[in-house]
């Protein structure tokens, strides 16, 4: 049998439900890669080998009992470590929460148990996915697979670096402001943030409950849809989850055509400050769309420019609040408790050794903005510009179906460039964060390298995302969209994107 | 602690004119918590109630408990509010060990209800309270501080936190200020508590427990100098635990803020904490250090967008309201005011009328209720509604008395048996054997006993002398162990006398 980590979840899952390969199998393949593998990329917090076979065996059982198979199921998924898992530590890339176990599944978690995917283990992330690189994951970065030395993007960097190095055919991520397709895109895989509320937020540890949306990686448009039909739909455990059914994404996948539909190319997402080589790719896809058929017509956005200010006010407003239950009190990191100091001493003690600089920032940011006396001029105007933006994409949407950009304004940077500007960092989501203030879907697809020797020279020969966004409750558009270029660009290349990636050493077992 | 100077009552209220608020916080009596499932019941073992949701673990999101928005809003109603059409959750931001998010899931500018009043009464007079706002929120855990003299932080060795609480569904009811009470200002704020503590229990939605801490009040107090329309700095005093503390509490600021403003001091703006024992109150928070809460929008909840049909329907279905209550009770009872405040006080109107209601009239079911009951309430330190006796079985006693098988004696032994818990009042009477002796054969020859054993009283009967009668009755009552129907043989004793 060819290997079973190069192959898609679709293909694995028909390979498990044929029993042309145990779930057992699946499973000893996909450790055996993370083993030789994530010794560089450092996509996983956790691996339990004997957990995961486990999970193996008993879809291999409910199998062999003669019970019919979800489309998922036996197919090994990396877990972003910011969703609850009993059976597993979850830590949100913080120490603050280091070695904590909850008591309780995630519904996300849940869904992918019932689906019958096997956890292969806990996706490395930015501490409370608060970053674009990994960088600020207080067990250490991640890494691209196409460049060791440059970040997977981030905050679910583990996630798209699993996906992107044969580690996992699937992962779980949240997408904020951009920490499923901004990482999609700079490791060249498909990343899906589904409509708010499309996808439940309860058991994920919340950074921005506003704009928190969980979502899935995969190699192939197919096999995000497929995922983000596992896990998505109304969940009574979150009021903000919509009372829906799940768009028809797996369909929309499948059909993969966009003749006659309305592309609008946004004019504010593109120009000054994005990488020559970015726009050169997003140009040709764009080119793509109208030769299979799509109208493409140029729309405004005019309050976009505003998205990501008023995004780093509201996001940081919602997380100074949401953080404040790391206190030491009921579970996780304590520090100083020696019978001398007060309970606020040791609350105070443990926040200043437990949280990253990033997460720092972010709670302080956001306590002054909704601070008494500030908090119309920031917290209150932030809100008016996301009515603005949300307004902008109504508007948009009446004259088109579709809204496309490049996904982020560079390639993967190399690690430690931003690390100490985080305005440069915050960046990477310029072109993500609308979708998220508005809730509405967005895809990221690769469409091709930057040319190495591009202007400025920087970032060459590495992955460049599509951005593809939709209606609220219309995500099957985006998988269509973002299927018909995945489609005609693997026609030209003569297979994924992926496959152009550089092999990885594998390390001695 | 310096000794505290007060200025007397009547001296505080005749220079300086109060102004009052009143902060009231219900624990709606839910099934379950606000935002989770867990169980609310009362006096379970520490952290036995709890659960992701209640306990703020990391990922846990709320959901909003639609009986309790049903509550709030019935509540609202009863209070004569608009309801908001639209409004949301905020949160109120600040870290302490008893709340586990460190934020408090409240309300803020959107409050669901706004702008009502409740009347009450006080010495005949009639007070309109203005009711700024209701609105929903959630409870805290409750802290337990170990090691400490009085049971406060302050020198505790360590503290225990119970989140039992945590999460239990609670309103807050905020009055308009309240102005124009002058010297009944302590019992204005009484009656208030008072009738709003029935207004809730009619309504069903909590057992409104001060004790128990299912109705707690905060008590804002100012003076401003009579003649001033500008008002003072004001206090605001908690841990008010009873009706009577609220009005002691009020008493007691007049009383210290009067002395502060009369030796030319200013009222410092604070919380204070009531002591129950001494009637007196302390400074707690200074509101200089008072805390930022950054209040906004709850991000984890859909706003709350009662529909006009739902709250029409829940108009409908309030029940009568204690104030039309008594006006009905008043008219079919056809009691004074003073009658009625005395059965209020007391108590009794459910009772009175749920034994009105299993056949005895409204006179006897208050005779009992108000005299002998009450008084063997008293006796025993409990509430009325406390003693182990039934509407129905008092209008079980009612009912021999009025069929002659008993008399006021026999039925005050039925009640001592019936408390004593021995059985219902026809098992006490037939265990004690307390039926009345009506019989005339069996009464005749007690009574020809009596007149045989007191010659000269039957004497001076026979002489013309009818009120001596009352002596061989005396003796018929004492010889049947007061079972003999008095009337009946007072009747036999002046017809064997010739005397009738």
């Amino acid at each position: 049998m060819s290997d079973l980590t190069r192959k898609t979840a679709a293909e694995l899952a028909g390979l498990v439900a044929s029993g042309e390969a145990s779930a057992v199998e699946v499973a000893r393949a996909h450790l055996e890669r993370v083993a030789a593998v994530d010794g560089q990329v450092h996509a996983f917090l956790h691996v339990d080998e004997e957990a995961v076979l486990a999970q193996a065996r008993a879809v291999d059982e409910r199998r062999a009992a003669g019970e019919r198979l979800g489309p998922l199921a036996g197919v090994p998924i990396a877990h972003k470590d910011v969703f609850t898992t009993a059976d597993m530590p979850t830590t949100a890339g913080s120490k603050i929460l280091e070695g904590w176990r909850p008591p309780y599944d995630a519904t996300v978690t849940a869904r992918l148990r019932a689906a019958g995917l096997v956890i292969l283990g806990k996706a490395n992330m930015d501490e409370f996915a608060m970053g674009s690189s990994t960088e600020n994951s207080a067990f250490g970065p991640s890494r691209n697979p196409w460049d060791l030395t440059r970040v997977p993007g981030g905050s679910s960097g583990g996630s798209s670096a699993a996906v992107a190095a044969y580690e996992a055919p699937l992962a779980t991520g949240t997408d904020t402001g951009g920490s499923i397709r901004q990482p999609a895109a700079v490791t060249g895989i498909v990343g899906v943030k589904p409509t708010y509320g499309g996808s439940s937020r309860y058991g994920v540890i919340a950074f921005a409950s506003s704009l928190d949306t969980p979502g899935p990686f995969a190699r192939t448009v197919l096999d995000a849809a497929l995922l983000h039909e596992a896990f998505s739909g109304h969940d009574p455990m979150d009021s903000t989850s919509i009372d829906a059914p799940v768009p028809p994404v797996v369909e929309a996948a499948r059909r993969a055509d966009v003749a006659g539909l309305r592309v609008g190319v946004v004019k504010e997402l593109a120009g000054d400050g994005y990488q020559p080589g970015v726009l050169a790719r997003y140009r040709e896809a764009v080119e793509l769309l109208e030769s299979l058929g799509a109208k493409v017509v140029e729309v405004s956005c005019p309050h976009f420019g505003y998205a990501l200010p008023a995004y780093y006010l509201i996001a940081p407003s919602e997380c100074s609040s949401n953080l404040a239950r790391f206190d030491a009190m009921r579970y996780g990191l304590r520090v100083g408790d020696d019978g001398t100091r007060s309970a606020e001493e040791v609350m105070a003690l443990t926040r200043a050794q437990g949280f990253g600089a990033e997460v720092k920032r972010r709670i302080m940011l956001g306590t002054y903005a909704l601070s008494s006396g500030y908090y119309d001029a920031y917290y209150g105007k932030a809100q008016q510009v996301r009515t603005l933006i949300k307004r902008d994409f109504e508007a948009a949407f009446e004259q088109v179906d579709v809204l496309v950009s490049p996904t982020t304004p560079t390639t993967a940077f190399p690690i430690g460039e931003r690390a100490d500007d985080p305005m440069a960092m915050y960046l990477a989501d310029l072109c993500t964060i609308p979708a998220n203030l508005a809730g509405v879907p967005a895809i990221s697809v690769p469409c091709g390298l930057a040319e190495p020797d591009a202007a400025g020279g920087e970032g060459g020969g590495l992955p460049v995302g599509l951005q593809v966004m939709a209606p609220v409750l219309a995500d099957d558009r985006v998988y269509r969209v973002g299927a018909a270029v995945e489609k005609a660009l693997e026609d030209r290349w003569g297979g994924p994107l992926l496959a152009k990636a550089p092999e990885l050493a594998e390390a001695a077992q | 602690m310096s000794t505290l100077a007060l200025m007397d009552y009547d001296e505080a209220v005749s220079r300086y004119e109060p102004v009052l608020g009143v902060e009231t916080h219900i624990e709606l009596g839910t099934a379950s918590k606000m935002f989770c499932g867990c169980a609310t019941t009362f006096g379970a073992p520490p952290n036995t109630q709890v659960c992701p949701v209640c306990l703020g673990l990391p990922g846990a999101l709320p959901v909003a408990n639609r009986a309790a928005i049903e509550g709030i809003i019935k509540i609202g109603l009863a209070l004569n509010c608009e309801i908001a059409e639209w409004c949301r959750f905020a949160r109120k931001n600040y870290f302490y060990p008893d709340m586990p998010k460190n934020y408090q899931i409240s309300q803020y500018d959107e409050p669901l209800c706004v702008d009502g009043h409740l009347d009450v009464e006080v010495d005949g007079e009639t007070y309109r309270i203005g009711i700024e706002r209701v609105h929903m929120e959630e409870d805290t855990g409750k802290s337990m501080h170990v090691g400490g003299a009085t049971g406060r932080i302050q020198g505790a060795d360590h503290s225990l936190v119970d989140y039992n609480r945590a999460g239990i569904p609670l309103v807050e009811i905020v009055t308009k200020p309240i102005t124009g009470t002058g010297d009944k200002a302590p019992l204005v704020a009484r009656a208030y508590a008072t009738e709003l503590r029935e207004l809730v229990r009619a309504l069903g939605v909590s057992d409104v427990r001060m004790e128990q801490g299912s109705m707690r009040c905060d008590v804002n107090v100012s003076l401003m100098p009579r003649g001033s329309s500008q008002w003072g700095t004001r206090t605001e005093t908690k841990n008010v635990n009873s009706l009577r503390s609220v009005e002691r509490a009020v008493r007691h600021e007049i009383e210290r803020q009067a002395a502060v403003l009369a030796s030319g001091g200013a009222v410092v703006q604070e919380t204070r904490h009531f002591h129950e024992d001494s009637g007196t109150t302390t400074a707690g928070r200074s509101k200089e250090e008072a805390q930022d809460y950054r209040y906004f929008p709850e991000p984890d909840l859909v706003p709350m967008a009662p529909s006009r049909e739902w709250v029409e329907e829940l108009r409908a279905s309030l029940p009568e309201l204690p104030a039309a209550r008594r006006r009905r009770v008043q008219r079919e009872w056809n009691l004074s005011d003073l009658e009625l405040r005395d059965v209020v006080n007391a108590g009794a109107l459910d009772l009175i009328e749920s034994t009105v209601k299993a056949g005895a009239s409204p006179a006897a079911a208050r005779k009992w209720w108000m005299n002998e009951l009450s008084r063997r309430a008293t006796e025993q330190g409990v509430e009325l509604a406390d003693l182990p006796v039934t509407p129905e079985q008092v209008a079980r006693v009612q009912e021999m008395v009025d069929a002659g098988e008993l008399n006021d004696k026999l039925a005050r032994q039925v009640f001592e048996g019936v408390l004593a818990g021995e059985g219902d009042p026809d098992q006490v009477v037939a265990a004690r054997g307390l039926k009345i002796v009506s019989d005339d054969g069996e009464l005749a020859a007690i009574v020809d006993q009596a007149i045989a054993d007191n010659p000269d009283v039957a004497d001076k009967v026979r002489g013309g002398k009818v009120a001596a009668a009352g002596a061989l009755v005396g003796a018929v009552m004492r010889a049947t162990g007061g079972k003999a129907d008095a009337a009946r043989a007072r009747q036999l004793i002046l017809e064997k006398l010739g005397a009738s």
